[in-house]
């Protein structure tokens, strides 16, 4: 038994009808948006209060959400804006699909509480173009929300504006980048944008915005329910609070959990079922594809936390785990990977655009047997000529994943080599 | 040139709405798919009718529809059936769920069966890994932990339905 087990953004999730407002409201939903639509408490306090809690964005950088917040200058002139980041498509990751199937009104007043504290008076709420269903619920809620005079103008009689609006997405996971969506909102090709200038200052339409990710802001109704103390000794001292973690691949009972942070992996791996009898855990990629891969024992005493991870030399990323046990071809997962990020790549950065192919054209390679002598390394080479020369992270995406196979299953790379490509180097 | 149906049109001010009034360009996205919804693909008119309807230069649609991918510039068949293949779903034997369709349909990712009942593709992460293998239908129906029995129940209800639909 894990204790605080989906208690935050995931507390729904048995829970009858729990995306509709009755039953949100009956579970004491939207009282903290009430309180402070009531009591007008000072926005900076707000923005403390989830410094306090140590709350990280969940969408995979982990910055501290309190500080981002806190660069918006609230005084500054014309509309200011906040987006709220449902482009779930990092590989291995599910989760804020969940939290808009099961809680979307927790989702709701967590953007009004940070709109309130940037004051900021529009919302934007971007869904990736497949969630057909999380975005009826969405809408569903944020007409319920409206009705009842929680959102939109004059909230609950006073003389606070904040609107909001479902978006739709049209297929790509780049828009997932911050400032990518904001392209997209502004009806643009999905391109990042060179920072600075970041978008706290010059964001959607030039103005000030702030970008969260969906659990992230699914969590601060919580963490001012209870308090940013409940909320930060629910995890480790650097990693704050509770974690969705998605599990996926070779697990028995894949599905979203969500934990304190801190919580070991062997309790993740139980939750969801553990390995196929007579398994062994051969590696897991703990963050979404886009993190580097971890072997298999080391993960079995690692700790899901911030530096937990970092520990393993990987990252929490977005929470995607994906368990890989002692059947897998790991040359094939790379390449299948690196198909991804070839057909993903926006094309706007050189290194990234023509890179991609080229790591996809290695890898795939390698998988088929067909590897030239020297490929592993070249591989190795054309990823890190990749890394750190693009606008965006996504770069670091296609060569974190590249280089850690390479340093910890070198050997099953390498037999992707074919025999008579080999024979021709030993004679060299 | 045939114009936008007045539903559409109306669809497209509801989406045109929640952006600023200086911003028609905003709303082009949506603008495209609900084009796309009601005529199955986004002919070269049609992306005409879009940029005059939000009064943007026709250079704007384009851009845009050449880089999402949900966009289709041609008829594809009347169901499509898109097979996740991002890491989670290849190690649930999503590949198996490709060969199958092959072997049932006759056709592999990006062909249209010859009756022009359905289009097989491969999509890329649908965040639902925890279903895995998933399948995509019509761009917006999950369908989780597909095996090759159940691809063939939905074929079976996919090809009913459109049967009721000409009857």
């Amino acid at each position: 038994m894990v204790e605080h087990l989906d208690t935050v953004c995931y507390r729904f999730k048995s829970v009858k009808d729990s995306w509709t407002l009755p039953v949100y409201t009956e579970q004491g939903g939207y009282a903290v948006w009430k309180e402070i639509v009531k009591t007008a408490p000072a926005p900076e306090d707000i923005i403390e209060k989830v410094k306090a809690s140590g709350l990280r964005g969940r969408g995979g950088a982990g910055f501290p959400t309190g500080l981002k917040w806190s660069f918006v200058d609230r005084t500054a002139a014309g509309p200011k804006y906040l987006v709220c980041n449902s482009d779930e498509g990092e590989p291995g990751t599910f989760k804020d699909r969940e939290i808009l199937l099961t809680n979307p009104h927790q989702l709701i007043e967590g953007m009004l509480i940070a709109a309130y504290a940037m004051g900021m008076n529009v919302c934007y709420h971007f869904l990736r173009g497949e969630f057909a269903l999380p975005f009826q619920r969405c809408e569903a809620a944020l007409a319920e929300a409206r009705a009842a005079g929680l959102v939109g103008e004059g909230i609950l009689g006073s003389k606070l504006n904040i609107e909001m609006h479902n978006i739709l997405g049209a297929g790509s996971y780049i828009v997932g980048e911050e400032t990518a969506m904001l392209e997209a909102l502004e009806g643009k090709r999905a391109y990042p944008r060179y920072k600075p200038p970041f978008p706290a200052t010059q964001g959607l339409y030039g103005q000030p915005t702030t970008v969260n990710n969906t659990e992230t802001l699914a969590s601060v109704p919580m963490i001012l329910e209870k308090g940013p103390e409940w909320f930060a000794q629910l995890g480790t001292a650097k990693s704050g609070g509770t974690k969705m973690f998605s599990v996926s691949g070779h697990v028995c009972q894949p599905g979203v959990f969500e934990v304190p942070l801190g919580t070991s992996f062997q309790t993740l791996l139980e939750l969801s079922g553990g390995l196929a009898s007579g398994r062994s855990c051969l590696a897991v990629i703990p963050g979404g594809t886009s993190m580097r891969v971890v072997p298999g024992d080391q993960m079995l005493s690692a700790e899901m936390s911030y530096e937990g991870m970092e520990a393993v030399g990987s990252a929490i990323g977005s929470g995607g785990v994906i368990v890989m046990d002692d059947r897998t071809d790991l040359a094939e997962a790379l390449a299948v990977m690196m198909q991804f990020y070839q057909h993903e790549s926006c094309g706007q950065c050189t290194p990234c655009r023509e890179g991609s192919g080229w790591v996809s054209t290695l890898a795939d390679r390698l998988a088929q047997g067909l590897g030239r002598s020297g490929d592993v390394d070249r591989l190795y080479t054309v990823a890190q000529q990749i890394e750190g020369r693009t606008i965006c992270a996504f770069g670091e995406a296609i060569s974190w994943p590249v280089s850690s196979f390479i340093k910890h299953f070198r050997p099953q790379l390498e037999a992707g080599i074919a025999p008579a490509n080999q024979a021709v180097e030993d004679g060299q | 040139m045939a114009e936008l149906s007045d539903q559409i049109c109306q669809t497209i001010d509801t989406w045109r709405a929640k952006f600023p009034n200086s911003q028609a360009r905003s709303a082009v996205l949506m603008a495209l798919r609900t084009v796309q919804d009601a005529d199955g693909y986004l002919s070269d008119e049609a992306l005409e009718n879009v940029a005059a309807y939000l009064n943007i230069p026709l250079a704007q649609v384009s851009e845009v529809v050449s880089f999402y991918s949900m966009y289709r510039r041609a008829p594809e068949g009347q169901h499509t059936l898109a097979v996740c293949t991002s890491l989670s779903c290849h190690l649930c034997q999503a590949h198996g769920l490709l060969a199958h369709l092959k072997t049932r349909l006759g056709v592999g990712p990006g062909e249209t069966t010859q009756d022009g009942r359905f289009t097989v593709k491969v999509a890329e992460c649908l965040a639902a890994c925890g279903g895995a293998p998933a399948v995509l239908v019509d761009d917006q129906h999950y369908h989780e932990c597909v095996t090759p029995a159940a691809l063939d129940a939905l074929i079976d209800e996919l090809s009913e339905s459109k049967d009721t639909a000409d009857g």
